[in-house]
Order: C-alpha cells, then sequence, then structure tokens
C-alpha cells in the first residue's frame, strides 16, 4: 500500500514538474503577452495543482494536508488574479508586445 | 542532488543581484531587487531557518519592494529617465560596495573555530520562558531590548516618511493608492483576500511563540491586506493628523517601553519579566506590535501627506 502511495507521488509530482517546465518554455517563447500568460497559469494551476496532489499521501496528519491545499487555492486565487490584472494593462496598452 | 540545487540556486541569485545593478530601467531593477528577495527567502528555507525566510519574503521582498516601486512612480515626473549620477560617485559606491563585500567575505571564509555561539544556554533556559519557539524567545527575552528599539526605530523611520510632506499639507491624506482606472479583478481580490488574509497574519503572530512566525511576518500580512483594500478604492487612507491612526503607531513600542519599565518591580530589571508570567506578557506585547507593524509599514507604502488636511 504505502509503495502503491509512492508510486502515486512520485507519478504526480513529475507530471507537475512536467507543467512547470512546459509553462515556463511557454513564457520564454510564445509571442506576445496574452498567450505567455496562458502558459504561466498551466503551471500555477495544473503544476502546482499535481505537485500539491502527488504531496497528499505524505503528509503526517489531516492538518497539514489541509494547509498544503489551502496554499494550492491561494496560490491560485493569486495568480489568477494577477493575470488578470496583467492581460487588462496589456489590453489597455494595445495587444501587448 | 542537494549540492546540485545549493549551485543552481547560487548561480540563479547572483544573476539576479548583478541584473538589479546593471539594469538601465528603475522600475525593472526594483523588480529584479523583489525576485532577488524571494530568491534569498528560499535560501533561509534551505539552511532551516523558517523565521528568517518568512521575514525576508514579507519584508525584505514584499514590503520593501512596493515602497521602492512607490518611490520610482513619484520620482519618474522628478528625474529624466535613465540619468546616470557622475562618475567619482558611482566609483565610489563600487568601492564602498567591494569593501563592505571584502569584509563579510573574510568573516565568513576565516570563521572562528569553534564559533562562538549562545545557542545551548538558550536551549537549557527554554523552559523558563515557556516558549517553543528559540528565534521568539531570544528576540523577546533574551534580546528584548534590540527588539525594542528595533520598533522605535520603525516609529522614526515612519516620522521621517512623514516630514517629506510640505507644511501646507501636514496632517493630510497620502496620495491616493487607487488605480487610475478602476478594475473589477482588482476589486474582486480586495473584497475575497483580506478575510483570509487576516486570519493567516493573526495566525502567523500567534504561532510565534511556539513555530516560527511573528510580529513581523504577522503584521506585513495585515499590512497587505490593508493596502490592497486602499489599492482597490473600497475604502480611503486615513489623514495622518487622525488621533486613532496616531494611537496605533505607537501602541506596539509604548507598551514594550511601559513592560521593560513595570520590569524594575515585577522582576527586578529593565526588560525583565516575572518566572511563570513570561510568555502571557511577551504575547500581549507581540498583539500590540503586530497591529502598530501593520499600520506602520501600510503608511510608509502610502508615503507622505499630499493633501490639504480638511477642515
Amino acid at each position: 500500500m504505502s509503495l502503491l502511495l509512492h508510486l502515486f507521488t512520485v507519478a504526480a509530482v513529475s507530471a507537475g514538474v512536467f507543467f512547470f517546465l512546459a509553462g515556463t518554455v511557454g513564457l520564454l517563447r510564445f509571442p506576445d503577452t496574452l498567450t505567455r500568460l496562458h502558459a504561466l497559469t498551466k503551471a500555477d494551476n495544473l503544476g502546482l495543482g499535481l505537485i500539491v496532489l502527488g504531496l497528499l499521501p505524505q503528509c503526517p496528519d489531516v492538518t497539514s494536508a489541509l494547509k498544503l491545499v489551502a496554499i494550492w487555492a491561494l496560490v491560485q486565487l493569486g495568480g489568477a488574479t494577477a493575470s488578470q490584472l496583467i492581460a487588462e494593462f496589456a489590453r489597455r496598452d494595445g495587444g501587448g508586445r | 542532488m542537494s549540492l546540485a540545487v545549493d549551485l543552481v540556486m547560487v548561480l540563479l541569485i547572483l544573476t539576479t543581484a548583478v541584473w538589479t545593478i546593471l539594469v538601465r530601467d528603475r522600475r525593472d531593477a526594483v523588480i529584479a531587487f523583489i525576485v532577488l528577495g524571494l530568491l534569498l527567502s528560499l535560501v533561509w528555507m534551505r539552511l532551516m531557518a523558517v523565521d528568517v525566510a518568512l521575514t525576508e519574503a514579507a519584508v525584505g521582498g514584499g514590503a520593501t519592494g512596493l515602497v521602492l516601486l512607490r518611490a520610482c512612480a513619484r520620482l519618474l515626473p522628478v528625474e529624466a529617465e535613465g540619468a546616470l549620477p557622475g562618475l567619482r560617485l558611482q566609483l565610489a559606491v563600487g568601492a564602498l560596495c567591494a569593501l563592505v563585500a571584502a569584509g563579510l567575505s573574510a568573516v565568513i571564509l576565516a570563521p572562528v573555530d569553534p564559533a562562538p555561539t549562545l545557542a545551548p544556554a538558550v536551549a537549557a533556559h527554554m523552559d523558563e520562558v515557556g516558549m517553543k519557539n528559540p528565534v521568539t524567545v531570544v528576540l523577546l527575552a533574551y534580546r528584548a531590548l534590540d527588539t525594542l528599539l528595533e520598533k522605535v526605530v520603525l516609529v522614526l523611520g515612519l516620522i521621517g516618511v512623514w516630514a517629506l510632506a510640505p507644511d501646507l499639507f501636514w496632517g493630510g491624506r497620502p496620495a491616493s493608492l487607487r488605480a487610475a482606472t478602476p478594475s473589477g479583478t482588482l476589486d474582486f481580490l480586495a473584497r475575497v483576500l483580506p478575510p483570509v488574509g487576516v486570519v493567516i497574519g493573526i495566525y502567523l503572530v500567534w504561532n510565534g511563540a511556539d513555530h516560527p512566525g511573528g510580529t513581523f511576518q504577522g503584521g506585513t500580512a495585515l499590512a497587505a491586506m490593508w493596502l490592497l483594500i486602499m489599492m482597490a478604492g473600497l475604502g480611503e487612507l486615513p489623514e495622518t493628523r487622525a488621533l486613532r491612526l496616531r494611537r496605533l503607531v505607537a501602541v506596539g513600542p509604548a507598551l514594550f517601553i511601559a513592560v521593560g519599565f513595570a520590569g524594575f518591580w515585577m522582576a527586578g530589571g529593565f526588560l525583565s519579566y516575572p518566572p511563570g508570567l513570561a510568555k502571557p506578557i511577551i504575547v500581549a506585547v507581540e498583539v500590540a506590535l503586530a497591529l502598530s507593524i501593520a499600520v506602520i509599514l501600510a503608511l510608509m507604502v502610502a508615503g507622505p501627506a499630499a493633501k490639504e488636511p480638511e477642515r
């Protein structure tokens, strides 16, 4: 059972790292502000989400698991709002560069 | 493996530090400085100094970064962008920085062996104070005088910021923090986040007794929530002459000083705590300090008064 949980952790965290990598490549390679933001939010939502999901079985108790989920939710809120704000400014400046 | 991670961190930090200095645009330099603060907090985490990491992220990167960004915005109309100081000044700054770096590296590269430490003495007497976080014990019990002076310096710093206001505006409101164009997204965040952020701020202060956290980290979280509300235009900055505001600024240091003098007849010395009562006294002081720090930091970001006080 514990081996299965460890395997799950490795798989989920690796998938999360992949999304972070893909998001970073997108941030560096995509042509304009809006598409770059699109790449970045994938790293935030899916990347961090999968890493938190993978770490959940490793938590010693329910409280620390809940804290991890709370951190993910807060990063979601912060990341989504920040990218909306950046997008608003980019659009106002004329499409973004 | 962990050596590789450390090397990457070192490389990242050096690159960001050099970038902070070399970049021409002032605002880009401040943004690089904020990134540097976040990277440094990760390094403190690697060193297992969680208290320092939290403070670095909250104050070093966050609050200081915000103050610098505000300063950039205010400087723009005054000073031509890209104007560099004279060569002599640049050389002087460079030489002094090199001197500081050489001194620091001499200390780090040639450490005294064994390093002088009071850690075992602190660990042996932790129970007498009744708290489990050694950082808080050192800050508020053994080195309380340093901590007290540090908070007084904050108040002096705020007085210094306020003193920049022209006589006409003295006691008035600082320049509005509200975004030039209203944004529904910012408004949404300013309505949803503060309840959570305030709880986190209080949690950091309360938790500081036994776990990493404390007045500075908690106070900064509270200040950030207040600033967010004002940036979204959901609240107005108070007049700097408002009595309630000034009381909040003073309450933490004032209570700390009062506790210090009370120590003379309670335990026979300035800032001494009577046995058994140390923890409740320290927690009371911390709550007051967190309130003061929150208000002071927010007002430092807001800057000096920029409007005439209302009659």
